[in-house]
């Protein structure tokens, strides 16, 4: 869809951001927590905040919250009542401030869950949220979505997309109609915008390593010695995966006894080795070695192969949140220099 | 510097030595976890104030051990840590070659004497807000405390990089790991986090070297480190212990003493 674009104040931002608020809506937006900030549920609009490169976790537990009930069942005089909470009915959120990068991963997640069985749970939360995303007017050493097929002012997946340009205003990109219907419903916050050249106000990423020539090399690695290496300072926590936008896999928790209980899906991570351990005992990726991989594998060489995209948008949480410095951008450089290139 | 680089070479030169844990350059001004193996990898060897993840924990990882043996270069955080595993019989056969920097002296810590002598003289120091907020907190009341915590986990989603981050949560398997039966709810909710963060300070508690590697691991920013260092303080108001300064020490809550002060025990 060609998106149509105009501008908008930094007041009338915070207006619409207010009106939101005011007519009930679930609006998450970016909070200072200690030094961090956070996609947080906004109770007052004075409490967003604008000055940060990226959030320490990602927004995609909108979609995918880190424990989601999907069933439940109680006892009570009558008998047993069953709770199916796909059958409730999600409310509208809206997401602001999320990074072109974390719209194009969501676009991913969703597609990854629209695969084949479509998840009905992320499916129905992704037509329940509209994304307001931010362009990048700033970087940091960590950041490296040029690498990853996106961009500081990519549109994919936001359906609208502000950037700040000159004079406390923002360009606004519509990109979908649900970010139509929103800019049509606060018509007189915006105007239209004349001819803006974006790119002069984006912050510059460069481009770091091509992801086509990794996944390449990524196909022959498997039984490569660069693993045991690189992974060497792992400590086999699951941050790298929960900082993640487009990490997605889940476990499936019972809690409960015979006459109360839930059934969740949570989150969980390959970094861990229960992640794979069998009934028998035996584990196939028995040491942070292979779960490493397992982890540069699935984002750069068996999604694109099997999906079409790649799990990675090179947003950098991941290398900012890691207590041992894994620094993911840094590994995949080393993995087009170290493994031989092939036809 | 210099001379840490050159012992670490010597270290490994002599075989006495197969891997020197220590740290090196990280990205954007961070240092990170480095294993020297080569005289090469022992001039990438840094040591100043950033080194704060506790080292320790990476003497019992597998890929580590089986290098063969082991120096590591400790803070006074990580040789109370040694002395603690140590204890607890995490070194069946002999101590890791423990090096200590002082003015760019570097000072080899190799039995029970002479590194229970240096973690005695040298205490653990944390930032003073640390110790203000451990303050803070047992000041509150139980409803205050209580909403802390709560608004604390509410970001938690049970990484588990406190326990990864932490060189005294070395159990094969966990106890939030434990399904037959389920001791911890496993999922990051509400009642599963608290669980989760609460099990694992009364593990902590008279353990707890208070080096702070689990608040500074934390992704999500709660200062996980403030529930286990309370808890250490408590077991050393209460039973006289403290932590990591006595290799032969009995465990604090798995011991019993004719002596204790409390009548219903005897």
């Amino acid at each position: 869809m060609t998106s149509t674009t105009y501008t908008l104040t930094h007041d009338n931002l915070n207006a619409l951001l207010r009106a939101l608020v005011a007519a009930g809506k679930q609006l998450h937006a970016p909070q200072r927590v200690g030094p961090k900030v956070f996609f947080k549920p906004v109770n007052d609009a004075a409490t967003i905040v604008f000055d940060y490169v990226q959030t320490a976790e990602s927004p995609k537990s909108l979609l995918f919250p880190k424990a989601e009930f999907l069933v439940s069942y109680r006892q009570n005089s009558e008998g047993m009542v069953v709770t199916d909470h796909l059958q409730k009915e999600i409310p509208e959120m809206i997401l602001f401030g999320s990074r072109p990068c974390d719209a194009a991963a969501l676009s991913r997640f969703v597609q990854f869950f629209a695969d084949g069985h479509a998840d009905a749970m992320v499916t129905q939360r992704r037509r329940a949220l509209t994304i307001i995303s931010m362009s990048c007017i700033a970087s940091d050493p960590a950041c490296f979505c040029t690498s990853c097929g996106s961009s500081p002012g990519d549109t994919t997946g936001s359906d609208l997309l502000l950037t700040p340009i000159s004079n406390g205003r923002y360009l606004v990109d519509v990109v979908t109609e649900k970010g139509q219907s929103l800019v049509a419903a606060n018509e007189a916050l915006f105007e239209q915008a004349p001819t803006i050249v974006k790119d002069s106000y984006l912050a510059t990423v460069e481009a770091v390593f091509t992801p086509e020539e990794i996944t390449k090399r990524l196909a022959t690695s498997f039984n490569d010695p660069i693993w045991k290496n690189a992974s060497l300072r792992c400590i086999g926590c699951g941050a790298c995966a929960y900082v993640c936008p487009t990490c997605s896999c889940f476990t499936i928790e019972d809690e409960g006894n015979d006459r109360t209980g839930d059934r969740l899906r949570c989150w969980d991570s390959c970094a861990f080795a229960l992640f794979t351990v069998h009934t028998t005992g035996h584990n196939p990726r028995p040491t942070q070695t292979e779960r490493w991989r397992q982890r540069v594998m699935h984002k750069f060489s068996y999604l694109p192969e099997t999906n079409h995209f790649l799990g990675c948008v090179g947003c950098g949480r991941c290398s900012r949140a890691c207590p041992a410095d894994m620094n993911l951008k840094e590994q995949i450089i080393a993995i087009a220099e170290l493994l031989p290139a092939i036809g | 510097m210099q001379s840490l680089q050159h012992k670490a070479a010597e270290l490994l030169g002599s075989n006495r030595a197969s891997v020197v844990i220590g740290y090196a350059e990280g990205s954007d001004g961070r240092v990170r976890p480095h294993f020297a193996r080569t005289n090469d990898d022992a001039k990438a060897l840094v040591w100043d104030q950033r080194c704060k993840q506790n080292l320790a924990v990476y003497l019992t990882k597998h890929e580590i051990k089986e290098m063969g043996p082991a120096a590591i270069i400790a803070s006074p955080a990580v040789v109370r840590t040694i002395v603690q595993m140590a204890s607890e019989q995490q070194f069946v056969r002999s101590f890791p070659i423990t090096l200590v920097v002082d003015n760019d002296q570097v000072t080899e810590l190799n039995d029970g004497p002479s590194l229970e002598a240096f973690a005695t003289s040298h205490p653990v120091l944390f930032p003073s807000h640390v110790t203000k907020e451990v303050e803070d907190l047992a000041a509150m009341s139980v409803a205050d405390r209580f909403a802390f915590w709560q608004e604390e986990f509410s970001r938690c989603f049970k990484c588990y990089a406190c326990r990864s981050a932490c060189p005294l949560c070395y159990c094969t398997k966990c106890i939030t790991e434990s399904n037959q039966p389920q001791w911890v709810t496993v999922a990051p909710h509400a009642l599963g986090n608290f669980e989760w963060h609460l099990n694992r300070a009364m593990h902590l508690a008279g353990r707890c070297i208070q080096c702070g590697s689990c608040t500074l691991a934390c992704p999500a920013g709660i200062p996980i480190a403030l529930l286990t260092i309370e808890a250490s303080n408590i077991v050393q108001r209460e039973f006289g212990y403290q932590p990591g300064i006595k290799a032969d020490a009995p465990a604090a809550l798995s011991s019993f003493r004719v002596e204790d002060k409390e009548a219903f025990i005897r």
